[in-house]
């Protein structure tokens, strides 16, 4: 029982309970089970913040573990969100069109169907034809292949590429976020075929549950939620341990080091990258259905920073802290931003939260990363009386002139 | 017999030769065509303008003018014509001969004319001849305008003859422009129009390519074999210049094929004929395929109950039976040739035309990028590290700019005080970052990069709350506000050249204060080597500050330059900010040329890009992103690699 990986990693066993509670309370108190305490809205917001959390664990083993700052995981998630949205949408649209169908003498050929079907879901982009990317969307298992292995095949393409350049530190954050700009530019066509910046919407209405009210299939959707993370986090706690993890903290710490060593750096990173991209398809997957609509603007470069933040808030480079970062940093963002916020009189100005949110937002993330590196989760290490080894060499020949025996550079 | 024939003769002779011998006023002509005038008609008008040119009175521009404004008016008693102005009740009335000025209390007893839209043109070019020999310059200017927008045949002769004694040199060019586009159309001498034609090619002008299109006009065609004197233009392959479906569409208007039935005739035929759930003898609820459908078709069709579904073949019979061709509405066949041969010399100046003029666009939009990405350059470059501000420094150049505007009404002046104060407040802003939040963090560029960005919501939100979110205006002076047109197809606003000589400028300023000063070999010193640079006794913390602020500084003068063409909002920042990171890192980090190099790459990419496409600027953002992820695959370090602490890692 002393080497197993729950007896190595406690924090698992803590999380999971957590966790475990956590969903048992939330169901009690929705409203799909009588009493009503939590709206079907919040149930909603707390659904999606479960997401966000497992889209945060993987940008923490991408960032945090391996030191790769990717500032595309959100498109990712996006992908994933838009994948899981084709279906839903042809499916539910197929359902109206068939109806009105029925009103007509002649029972519908297959191609009068695709045709209307067609006509309602790209109406807003004025054509009818069904562009080549929706080829699978009547199947939900292939859209539900497209949400894992679409987001996985564009990191591995994008990851070898990027790797096998030697394109590492800000230059391969810089390249991530190019790869993320191109892709929602892509997404804002109206050509491409995703309906432009109307974005597909109407994904809260499952297709085969309309008969379910929506109290019930959010709860439905927050389990799922609940359980992608629990899973997530499983899957992650056992990559970022043993001897797997140690190899990819190293090459976070000193790369050539540990090229030098032998390893297949490149091999490994490339790993990393797209397991997380593919675990952030499958979180978008799970939150768009919640939130019933996704745009292009959705994986805008700025959604992948704010994720960056969210992890770096948390404390990097443990996975609690990034579900820590990512449930209250978005948490209080909706309620600070949602006008919930008491607004602060100053006698000559008022604080209106809606207006400065971003800017306390802003400066408490400046001075975490100046004044508290690890983030929140720094604060369990702290109680944990736990002091990690001084992984900080000196600043070498080639970092600056000053070195460690003449103290700090002032 | 005969005698009543010579009767009616000089009845005709005293109508036709009797009247011109009394010198006819105005007055007259229009008695003559009283009816047409009062109540006048696209059918009377023509008419009442041919007996008008033909009387030579006098006052007819001014009559025809007034006919147009609808400033004919009728005297019941007399039906005498006046021109009127309305005077309350009354009207002002003016004598069309002796301009002899009445005042009437009452408009009862006069008609209005009220000539309608379409009879207003007709008056309008019928007065363009009158006008183009009128002594007031404006009227002639307008005449001739008038022929440009409308031109016509009967405008030639006038013209012709107005363009000796042609007092004014720009008008008199005009005139002899204009005057060789109608040849080119209108002439009645072949010979002549060919001349003209020759004249005309090489000019670019979009009125000279509408004159020879129009010239070179076609109507499609179909016969069996091609008439003959036809003037062909060519002869169109079913499958490639048009659909087997249009052509055939085409033969049934020209009656030489029968009609198809379509799908949708074949669902309205059968809905029609359902009863009780069964048509033709087959069940309804079998009929979901479009085979099954034809098929129960077929079977009305053998009952006499449809019309025949023309069968593929004889459609394909029918068509290669067919020949479907263009041929112009010209029939002169020297003509077309000369046009056609105009259009491709025409076309050939077009296609140097639009290279010249997408260069110079080109290389507006690199002269854009590099001023946005010089500053963020040469921080990245010296230190290492990533502003995601920098975006934000260029709308806060912006912001100053405008708030100088506000304080200095003149708007030369004010963009003249406006650049060193945006560099000014950018430069202390860039300083007061490097001095609190990146001098923490030189070792952790990583961190680097998310502070910065964390203090670019900071500005951007901060912006958005004292400025509003919409967008302000910084206005370009006067002499900034048209564009340089060199013919209708190059031209390029003030705006861009000025930008692209202000880049021209900071290239020339940055290259002198880096390989010219003291500060510039510092900053080259601590860029290759800062451990060295420092023993040597230049302190880097001094070169970082100063350099941040330099880079910074420039950003702000961008943010005022880019703001004088585009809108200035709080998110402009964040538009330019990857495209500069883009520049930087193609052109090779810390390095000037590498920059300019960088910029320009982009800029002509992108704007060669959007030449292949020109309606979809977002594709060819997204393909240059792309082309730039493929580069640097190629070039990690960019177009100009540099050696020392920049490259190093």
């Amino acid at each position: 029982m002393k080497n197993t990986f729950i007896a190595r990693n406690p924090s698992v066993l803590w999380f999971l309970a957590g966790l475990a509670i956590f969903t048992i309370l939330v169901t009690v108190m929705s409203e799909a089970t009588g009493l009503g305490l939590i709206s079907t809205s919040f149930l909603k917001t707390l659904g999606k913040t479960l997401c966000l959390c497992l889209v945060a664990i993987a940008m923490d083993v991408v960032w945090g573990y391996c030191g790769i700052l990717s500032l595309g995981h959100f498109a990712f998630f996006g992908i994933g969100g838009y994948a899981i949205g084709m279906w839903l949408m042809y499916a539910r649209t197929e359902g109206i069109v068939l109806t009105s169908l029925e009103a007509n003498a002649l029972p519908p050929t297959v191609t009068e169907i695709t045709d209307a079907v067609g006509g309602q879901i790209f109406g807003v982009v004025g054509s009818s034809e069904f562009p080549m990317i929706w080829a699978f969307s009547h199947s939900l298992p292939l859209q539900l292949l497209a949400v894992v292995l679409v987001p996985g095949l564009l990191a591995l393409v994008f990851g070898w590429l990027a790797f096998r350049s030697r394109v590492t530190g800000v230059y391969l954050s810089i390249l991530t976020q190019a790869m993320t700009l191109a892709l929602s530019l892509y997404f804002f066509q109206n050509d491409t075929g995703l309906r432009g910046n109307n974005g597909l919407s109407g994904l809260q209405n499952i297709p085969g549950l309309e008969d379910q009210s929506q109290a019930v299939v959010s709860l439905w959707f927050f389990w799922a939620s609940a359980i992608a993370l629990a899973l997530g986090y499983v899957l992650f706690a056992y990559v970022v341990s043993g001897k797997f993890g140690s190899v990819i903290r190293a090459i976070r710490d000193n790369e050539a080091r540990v090229r030098f060593l032998g390893y297949h750096v490149e091999h490994y990173k490339l790993f990393v990258f797209t397991l997380t991209a593919m675990v952030a398809g499958v979180a978008g997957a799970l939150y768009y259905p919640q939130a019933g609509i996704i745009n292009p603007a959705e994986i805008a470069p700025i959604a992948s920073i704010y994720l960056a933040v969210w992890v770096a808030i948390g404390g990097r480079g443990r996975l609690y802290g990034a579900v820590i970062g990512a449930a209250l940093v978005s948490l209080l963002s909706s309620w600070f931003t949602g006008g919930s916020a008491p607004d602060i009189n100053l006698g000559f100005y008022v604080i209106k939260w809606t207006d400065w949110w971003l800017v306390l937002l802003g400066l408490s993330f400046v001075l975490v990363t100046l004044f508290f590196p690890k983030g929140i989760g720094g604060i369990f290490d702290a109680l944990a009386k736990k002091t990690p080894p001084d992984r900080e060499g000196d600043f070498g020949p080639d970092k600056g002139a000053w070195r460690n025996e003449e103290g700090e550079p002032s | 017999m005969l005698r009543l024939l010579l009767a009616c003769l000089s009845l005709c002779m005293v109508l036709v030769f009797g009247q011109p011998a009394q010198a006819q006023t105005l007055q007259d002509v229009l008695q003559n065509n009283v009816e047409a005038v009062a109540k006048p008609s696209r059918r009377t008008v023509d008419d009442v303008i041919a007996a008008l040119v033909a009387s030579s009175a006098t006052g007819i521009p001014d009559f025809l003018e007034g006919w147009r404004e609808k400033e004919i008016w009728q005297r019941d008693a007399d039906g005498v014509f006046f021109r009127a102005v309305e005077d309350g009740d009354g009207l002002i009335l003016t004598d069309l001969d002796t301009a002899e000025v009445t005042t009437v209390a009452d408009d009862d007893g006069f008609t209005q004319s009220k000539p309608n839209a379409g009879v207003r043109r007709v008056i309008s070019s019928a007065l363009v001849q009158f006008l183009l020999s009128d002594p007031d310059i404006t009227r002639r200017q307008s005449a001739l305008d008038a022929i440009g927008r409308d031109p016509s045949g009967d405008q030639l002769a006038p013209l012709r003859a107005s363009l000796e004694g042609e007092p004014d040199a720009d008008i008199l060019a005009r005139k002899q422009q204009l005057e060789r586009q109608l040849t080119a159309q209108f002439d009645e001498d072949p010979a002549a129009r060919i001349a003209a034609i020759n004249d005309l090619s090489g000019d670019v002008s979009v009125e000279v390519r509408g004159v020879i299109s129009q010239v070179l006009a076609t109507r499609q065609f179909v016969a069996v074999d091609v008439p003959e004197g036809t003037n062909l233009a060519r002869i169109l392959e079913v499958g490639e210049d048009l659909s087997a479906d249009d052509a055939y569409q085409q033969l049934v208007e020209a009656d030489l094929a029968p009609a198809t039935v379509s799908l949708d005739d074949v669902v309205a035929t059968l809905t029609a004929q359902i009863s009780d759930g069964q048509v033709a003898g087959v069940d309804v609820s079998t009929l979901d395929t479009d085979a099954a459908r034809i098929a129960a078709y077929e079977t009305l069709v053998a009952s006499g109950d449809a019309p025949a579904i023309v069968l593929p073949d004889e459609r394909a019979a029918a068509l290669s039976a067919h020949t479907f061709y263009l041929a112009y509405t010209e029939d002169n066949a020297d003509i077309t040739a000369a046009a056609e041969e105009a259009q491709s010399a025409i076309a050939g100046y077009l296609g140097a035309g639009q290279t010249i003029d997408l260069t110079m666009d080109a290389l507006s939009l690199a002269s854009i990028y590099f001023l946005a990405a010089i500053g963020l350059a040469i921080t990245f470059g010296v230190m290492g590290v990533i502003n995601m501000a920098h975006g934000e420094f260029i709308m806060m150049g912006a912001y100053t700019g405008y708030v100088v505007q506000q304080v200095v009404p003149n708007y030369t002046l004010s963009i003249i005080i406006a650049l060193p104060v945006a560099f000014a407040v950018t430069f202390a802003a860039g300083v007061a970052m490097e001095r609190l939040v990146i001098r923490h963090l030189y070792h952790r560029p990583l961190e680097t990069l998310l502070a910065t960005f964390g203090i670019a919501i900071v500005l951007q939100q901060l912006a958005k709350n004292i400025f509003g979110t919409q967008a302000r205006p910084l206005t370009s002076p006067d002499w900034l506000a048209g564009a340089w047109v060199v013919n209708d197809v190059i031209q390029i606003s003030y705006i861009r050249i000025a930008i692209f000589v202000l880049a021209l400028l900071f290239l020339g300023l940055i290259l002198f204060i880096l390989k010219r000063t003291r500060l510039g070999l510092e900053v080259r010193a601590v860029t290759q080597n800062p451990g060295m640079a420092a023993s040597m006794g230049i302190n880097p913390d001094r070169i970082n500050m100063l350099t941040f602020g330099l880079g910074s500084g420039i950003a702000g003068i961008a943010g005022v330059a880019i703001g004088l063409y585009a809108k200035v909002t709080s998110e402009m920042g964040a538009d330019y900010i990857v495209q500069s990171f883009m520049t930087v890192v193609v052109g090779g980090v810390g390095n000037v040329w590498g920059t300019l190099a960088g910029a320009s790459l982009i800029g002509f990419t992108q704007k060669g890009i959007e030449f292949f496409n020109p309606s979809n600027t977002l594709a060819a953002q997204t393909y240059m992103i792309l082309f730039v992820i493929l580069f640097i695959q190629f070039r990690p370090k960019g177009i100009v690699a540099l050696k020392g602490r920049a490259a190093g890692d």
